[in-house]
């Protein structure tokens, strides 16, 4: 947009936006000169945005890396993992031979902590608190959120769990070990295995600190969504990033406090010697006193949370993407009710499918035909929007820019993950299936590398607006590619080894009959991992490289894009806009519309007469 | 911290009619509802396991559930009352609420002593240990509630007596809450009742 152009967006903002008496309460932020108030403690959006994607990227390379470390394990057990012992010390034990192992006990507490770092700290936090913040009071034209201290106290949280999960990555009992689902005996008996002492102990308060942070953010965005949009912003004509994190933060205040009670009942059964899920178990040795509890139970507790909260995590990126596809291919979003009403169902049915997690527990088979039912069903409004997406750029105009790399590669991996969910969610295949690699290469197609996708087609999309500056698309696209091949390089295999029955969470697999002449395979999957981290190691660097050093960014609207964001002056202030509101005067998808004279126009733009005309006519 | 802008955008909260905060704690309680429906549901999976200890509820239970009841009538009335300018009956109403409420909290502690005289442990077979974390968990929730009531009644008798919007608002929120835990308790008791 030529600043010409821009001058307009600001001429009419003034005479034609909404007045709510900004001006006279909003005395420059004088409070906000000073480093704590604006960078650490802040309350504006803009910042808690950045201060949680920031976060999110330090735990995405600890979770990424510890990754790294149990894929050498399984890809070269023979080999001497000696150089490792200043990283990881005692963890380590050299043989006389000067061979160094990697402890099993701690290679189980990698893979659960890979896991509990990468769903709920980067995938939740990282993603949700990162775009939450930053689009939702941007995109319905607010000021900020509806209670801005509530949003601060919500990183404060998230903060507090990272700082407790971190530190029992160093206790000399290490972290917990038991798998990120937690399951009891192993997280409800202290003295079940090292790191169910005190490493689950730091697990369930992180934990705890994590759902706290996740209920105040929820309720300030679903208050903010649905009370303080501006003048004219109705519900239909929200970007469908809005609508998408709207669900997400309700199925995440439905669904966490589930998540606590299970917690609870756990903490009781740790610290009062209630038997809530514990029946009749021998620990090294000795008969414990407790009977009668039922660790099935805590499996129902977890997955009534576990299931939407996999939506939580791909219902984001599912908006980003249709974003970033739409104003990337000049044309209206595909489908725009459609994909509304796919979400809300995706939505609605995500809490009525979590025993497809359990069909192997002993649930009752009829209980579990229930669940194949509900879960196949799931497919249906998935499939709607696969379709959506296609249709969205199937005839664009497209501009492969990073952000709609990241994008399309969202729909493929989507699509990928999605039919291997089908075969999964018939309890009779799940049989053979269950707890295998078949399960592990499912969901980190459809959920870690498709919300990870979603994440970076955001993160390239909406760097200007966070820093002012672009990144840098050469290594983007470098970025993009790699990890694209890459992904497809480390899961496809799994798919194989999953329906040959190799069971996941193994310490290794060669001495094993059936499963030994795999290890060709895991090498290459080891060493296609490897490369897809230098890829991420490429992005952190491109992201604050680009920080300091990026292009600049010189118009408001620089990809022509339709939302309230880019209205904004390019170093908006707290508070967003510096005088009025813009009023909103039609959808988000107004691109490429004939005998328009550009190819986008912006929401807060009055229509036309010929444009009123036609709203008569229907 | 920087109220300079916090308060301009403060000034956005009823911008769609709703007020903000209300709604938020509608909220929460949404998130609350979810948290001891998944509690009730627990017992009843557990329950039908088998190997489940049956017992009478004692009668401090059924008198406590009076008392809450009581005390969102009489904070009804001190609603009422500050809406219509009957100052004394507000400020009257108002302590006597808070008094109930922590009579509630101190009954239900009895409760608990009574059942663990008659041999239901904590610790013992989960029909026992299920009816306290229920009971406790609500317990904890009246004790926020408490503690609102008490900001209230500071508001009450510190600040000069005027019906406003704004304090009125105020006055809701703590209202909303406080039935809520009530009528979450006659559920959760009529709940342990039938089972
Ligand atoms: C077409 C839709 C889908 C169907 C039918 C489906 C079905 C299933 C089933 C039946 C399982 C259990 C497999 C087992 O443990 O034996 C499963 C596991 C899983 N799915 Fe899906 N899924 C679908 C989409 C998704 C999506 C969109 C996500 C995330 C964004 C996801 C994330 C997961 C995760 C994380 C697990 C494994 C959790 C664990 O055991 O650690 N799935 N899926
Ligand atoms: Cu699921």
């Amino acid at each position: 947009m030529s600043s010409s152009q821009q001058h307009e967006t600001d001429v009419l903002i003034r005479e034609q936006g909404y007045d709510d008496h900004f001006h006279e309460h909003h005395h420059g932020d004088k409070f906000q000169s000073n480093f704590i108030t604006h960078y650490i403690f802040s309350q504006d959006h803009k910042i808690i945005a950045r201060q949680f994607l920031i976060t999110g990227i330090f735990w995405a390379i600890i979770g990424a890396g510890m990754s790294i470390i149990f894929r050498l394990q399984l890809g070269f057990p023979d080999d001497s993992l000696a150089w490792l012992k200043p990283l990881l010390g005692k963890w380590i034990t050299i043989n006389e031979a000067g061979v160094g192992a990697l402890n099993p006990e701690f290679y189980y507490a990698l893979v659960t902590m890979h896991g509990t770092i990468i769903v709920f700290f980067v995938l939740t936090a990282g993603l949700s608190g990162t775009f939450a913040n930053l689009l939702i009071p941007f995109q319905v034209g607010a000021r900020d959120m509806a209670s801005p201290f509530l949003n601060m106290l919500s990183y404060w949280f998230f903060f507090l769990a990272s700082v407790v999960m971190f530190f029992s990555l160093f206790l000399s009992t290490g972290p917990f070990a038991g798998g990120w689902t937690a399951y009891p005996p192993l997280s409800a008996l202290p003295e079940a295995s090292s790191g169910s002492g005190a490493g689950m102990t730091l697990w369930l308060v992180s934990l705890t600190f994590f759902v706290v942070s996740v209920l105040l953010g929820g309720i300030n965005y679903v208050t903010t969504v649905l009370n303080l949009r501006t003048k004219g912003m109705s519900l239909w004509r929200m970007p469908l990033t809005v609508w998408a994190l709207l669900v997400t933060a309700i199925l995440g205040i439905l669904s966490f406090p589930v998540l606590v009670s299970g917690f609870f009942l756990l903490m009781f059964d740790r610290g009062m010697g209630t038997s809530f899920y514990l029946s009749e178990i021998f620990v090294n040795g000795h008969a414990l006193e407790n009977v009668g509890g039922s660790p099935i139970l805590y499996q129902h507790l977890f997955w009534f949370l576990g299931h939407p909260e996999v939506y939580i995590i791909i219902l984001p990126a599912m908006g980003l993407t249709s974003e970033v596809l739409s104003v990337h291919s000049r044309k209206p979003i595909f489908g725009y009710k459609a994909m509304v009403y796919s979400i809300l169902a995706i939505g609605f049915l995500s809490f009525i499918v979590w025993a497809h997690h359990m069909f192997m527990s002993g649930v009752n088979p009829f209980i579990s035909n229930f669940f194949v039912i509900f879960t196949l069903i799931i497919a249906v409004p998935s499939a709607v929007k696969v379709f959506n997406w296609i249709s969205t750029l199937y005839k664009g105009n497209i501009r492969f820019t990073s952000g709609m790399l990241f994008a399309i590669g969202f729909v493929s991996m989507f699509i990928s993950g999605g039919l291997t969910g089908i075969f999964l969610g018939n309890s009779a295949i799940d049989i053979q299936l269950h707890d295998t690699y078949f399960v592990v290469a499912h969901f980190h197609i459809v959920m870690g590398i498709a919300a990870f996708f979603g994440m970076f087609a955001g993160v390239y999309h909406w760097f200007p607006r966070m820093y002012g500056r672009f990144m840098n698309e050469t290594m983007g696209r470098i970025h993009f590619w790699v990890t694209m091949v890459g992904a497809y390089a480390i899961f496809w295999p799994m798919h194989y080894i999953g329906m040959a029955g190799v069971p996941r969470r193994y310490y290794r697999f060669d001495t094993f009959d059936a499963f030994g002449h795999f290890a060709g395979l895991n090498e290459f999957i080891t060493v296609a991992a490897i490369i897809v981290f230098a890829a991420q190691l490429l992005f952190v660097f491109n992201f604050f490289y680009s920080i300091w050093y990026g292009r600049k960014m010189t118009t408001q609207n620089p990809w022509g894009a339709n939302t309230l964001e880019w209205t904004t002056p390019i170093h908006a202030g707290h508070g967003n806009w510096p005088g009025n509101l813009p009023t909103v005067h039609r959808w988000a998808y107004d691109y490429s519309k004939e005998g328009a004279e550009k190819d986008f126009i912006q929401q807060h733009l009055p229509l036309t007469d010929k444009e009123k005309a036609e709203a008569e006519n229907h | 911290m920087n109220t300079g802008t916090a308060s301009g955008i403060m000034e956005q909260k009823t911008r769609k009619g709703i007020h903000a905060p209300l709604f938020a704690l509608w909220a929460a309680m949404g998130s609350m509802v979810m948290m001891f429906g998944s509690l009730t549901s627990a017992y009843i999976v557990r329950q039908a396991a088998g190997n489940w200890l049956e017992f009478r509820m004692p009668d401090i239970f059924y008198y406590s559930t009076v008392v809450i009841l009581l005390s969102s009538v009489t904070l009804h009335g001190s609603y009422w009352a500050f809406r219509n300018g009957k100052e004394t009956m507000y400020k009257l109403l108002l302590p006597l609420t808070v008094l109930l409420g922590i009579g509630f909290i101190i009954m239900q502690y009895q409760g608990w002593n009574i059942l663990y005289s008659i041999g239901v442990a904590l610790d013992g077979n989960p029909g026992g240990s299920f009816f306290y974390v229920i009971s406790g968990i609500h317990a904890a929730h009246v004790i926020g509630g408490v503690f609102a009531l008490t900001v209230a009644m500071l508001h009450a008798f510190t600040l000069k007596y005027k019906p406003t919007e704004k304090r009125r608002r105020r006055f809701q929120l703590v209202l909303h809450y406080w039935h809520f835990v009530d009528f979450l308790w006659l559920y959760l008791f009529l709940f342990l009742l039938i089972q």
